[in-house]
């Protein structure tokens, strides 16, 4: 057995590489050295925590056998998983997160002997609050997520489900949470601190149901936020150098991805919370419009010609390519293009995709050098000087109504400028309106060819016809 | 007068938070999907507590306590081992032009 003492020096050392593990991730070079302090972190976090205990009985062995059936499923789902499915999967690890919280923390309620915390009934008050604090985000954040993870698999739909006093609902039961921790401190019963965590279950439903499809970069990047606050509080109930400080830096974490998230979309943060965005409110007149305007469609041939005789072409993609699981054909038409010495770079809003960076993710599955994908800022002007723009998948962020119409609901919302390019070639299957709700001013436009198909078809075809 | 120790977790912990936003901001955010999944993973150093519940109390015998603290552990080794192994899947993917190239 090791002194508190040692075992606490040692806990900081794995929070100290903890922090390595994301700074490496500064650039893609650095970013697999710190993934591998990071796995250095853990295995010297889990041997402190064994070896603080000291004493082995026989259930060591339960430990590891848990440990090896755990680790088995999480390595079998990181190796089969699909790169497309990545937001569901995050989603589903955060929800682990979230309810191995609640576990530890009911596990602390029920022995506070085992955490030096007190007694049953009579566990110190700060360990009560903390631990009440703890269960309750672990609850929030495992039931936010399995909404999140239900909706991004399809299982539910995307649409955002609200009624009335939904706000006022979940205002209450917050209050109501606060108010149940208050009485469990002066009374110890257990049955409050049952109570708090159902609550927050639910509450953890309420909250994620509103949101739509199209927001869900700011709900996945905001769950993760809250599996790091969970984390924190169990560490504050457990007096653990490493988790409190592995809590602030996943809290802080998610909650700049989901400031960068509303930012990217023009939405407060608030907004997104109080949901309903994509709900289907202005349709009906944009309908009408759609019919009066002539738009210009092409084929792969068309799309092949345009391409062959350009000398720059941007390709923007979104999560109309990850459904399609476009990518690979997607790499293969950039191959052809190159050979002809045709310029190629790739334009990424910064809410493509259902997460944070999961069109970079798939582009680098596809063996794109990650030295030709662009952000927003650095590559909004070239489109003026590019003759062909390849849009693949995306919608709402090529909207140049984002820039004029200030009673869209997207305005001010920052776009690509994806007009400015001699041709927009404009993969999608039909002319409905993306996931705001919006037409898309972009298809009208004299300089527009829509290619009306799949999106993984219709590069291929492009591929034989670049022959 | 002594200071309580829940102050300096306290201390640990805002500071943490500000490293964490100086470290986060500087993450590339091509590397953003990479950062989600490894802070999931590094999140579930919950684990930690996991254990010392699980193993709590002397016997053979299991009480509620240990249950929870087993169910835990096998949550969050799913979560460490395919935080880790997914992180570095991903990150194997992002190549440099040229030196690949044929």
């Amino acid at each position: 057995m090791i002194s508190a003492n040692l075992s606490a020096i040692f806990y900081l050392i794995s929070g100290i590489l903890f922090i390595l593990a994301l700074r490496g991730l500064s650039s893609p070079d650095t970013s697999r050295q710190g993934n591998y302090f990071g796995i250095i972190g853990m295995v010297i976090a889990i041997v402190v925590s064994f070896l603080s205990i000291g004493s082995f009985s026989v259930s060591i062995i339960y430990v590891f056998i848990f440990l090896i059936v755990g680790g088995s499923i999480g390595a079998f789902i990181a190796f089969r998983i699909p790169m497309t499915a990545m937001p569901e999967l995050v989603a589903g690890f955060h929800s682990l997160v979230g309810l191995a919280a609640v576990f530890v923390a009911v596990a602390a309620f029920l022995n506070p002997q085992a955490f030096n915390l007190g007694t049953p009934g009579n566990i110190k008050l700060a360990s009560l609050i903390e631990m009440s604090i703890g269960a309750a985000v672990g609850a929030i954040t495992f039931s936010g997520s399995i909404i999140a993870f239900l909706k991004l698999r399809g299982i539910m739909s995307g649409s955002p489900i609200t009624f009335v006093g939904q706000h006022y609902l979940n205002l209450i039961l917050g209050i109501v949470i606060f108010a149940l921790i208050f009485y469990l401190c002066k009374t110890q019963s257990d049955s409050f601190y049952w109570t708090v965590i159902v609550i927050s279950f639910l509450i953890g439903v309420l909250l994620i149901i509103p949101i739509g499809g199209a927001d869900m970069p700011v709900v996945i990047s905001m769950l993760n936020s809250y599996s790091g606050w969970a984390a924190a509080g169990i560490g504050f109930t457990l007096e653990n150098t490493a988790l409190i400080i592995t809590g602030a830096l996943v809290g802080s974490s998610g909650a700049i991805l989901s400031y960068i998230m509303c930012k990217a979309m023009n939405r407060s943060f608030v907004s997104v919370i109080l949901g309903g965005f994509g709900a289907e409110n202005n349709s009906d007149d944009t309908k009408d419009k759609q019919d009066k305007k002539p738009v210009k469609s092409g084929n792969a041939e068309d799309a092949a010609f345009l391409m062959k005789n350009a000398s720059s072409v941007i390709i923007v993609p979104g999560y109309g390519m990850a459904v399609a699981q476009a990518q690979h054909a997607l790499r293969e038409m950039v191959d052809k293009l190159k050979k002809n010495d045709i310029k190629v770079t790739y334009a990424i809003h910064p809410v493509a995709g259902r997460m944070p960076g999961h069109m970079n993710v798939l582009l680098a599955e596809a063996n794109v050098p990650y030295d030709e994908v662009f952000e927003l800022e650095d590559i909004n002007n070239d489109f003026a000087n590019s003759d062909v723009a390849f849009v693949i998948g995306a919608n709402d962020v090529t909207n140049p109504i984002a820039k004029t119409d200030p009673k869209s609901p997207i305005f001010g919302m920052p776009v690509l400028d994806v007009e400015k390019c001699k041709s927009v070639l404009f993969v999608k299957r039909s002319l409905s309106p993306g996931y705001a709700g919006v037409d898309n001013e972009l298809f009208y436009r004299d300089n527009t060819l829509m290619l009306f198909a799949d999106a993984k078809k219709m590069t291929e075809d492009i591929v034989k016809n670049l022959e | 007068m002594e200071i309580d120790p829940f102050i300096f977790r306290l201390s640990i912990f805002i500071l943490s938070i500000f490293i964490g936003y100086y470290v986060v901001w500087s993450v590339t955010p091509s590397l953003h999907t990479p950062l989600m999944s490894v802070t999931n993973a590094i999140s579930s150093v919950i684990i930690v507590g996991a254990i010392i519940a699980a193993l709590a109390g002397s016997s053979n015998t299991f009480n509620t306590s240990n249950i929870f603290g087993y169910l835990a552990i096998i949550l969050a080794a799913v979560n460490i081992f395919g935080g880790f192994l997914v992180t570095q899947r991903m990150l194997q993917m992002y190549k440099k032009k040229k030196k690949n190239k044929k």
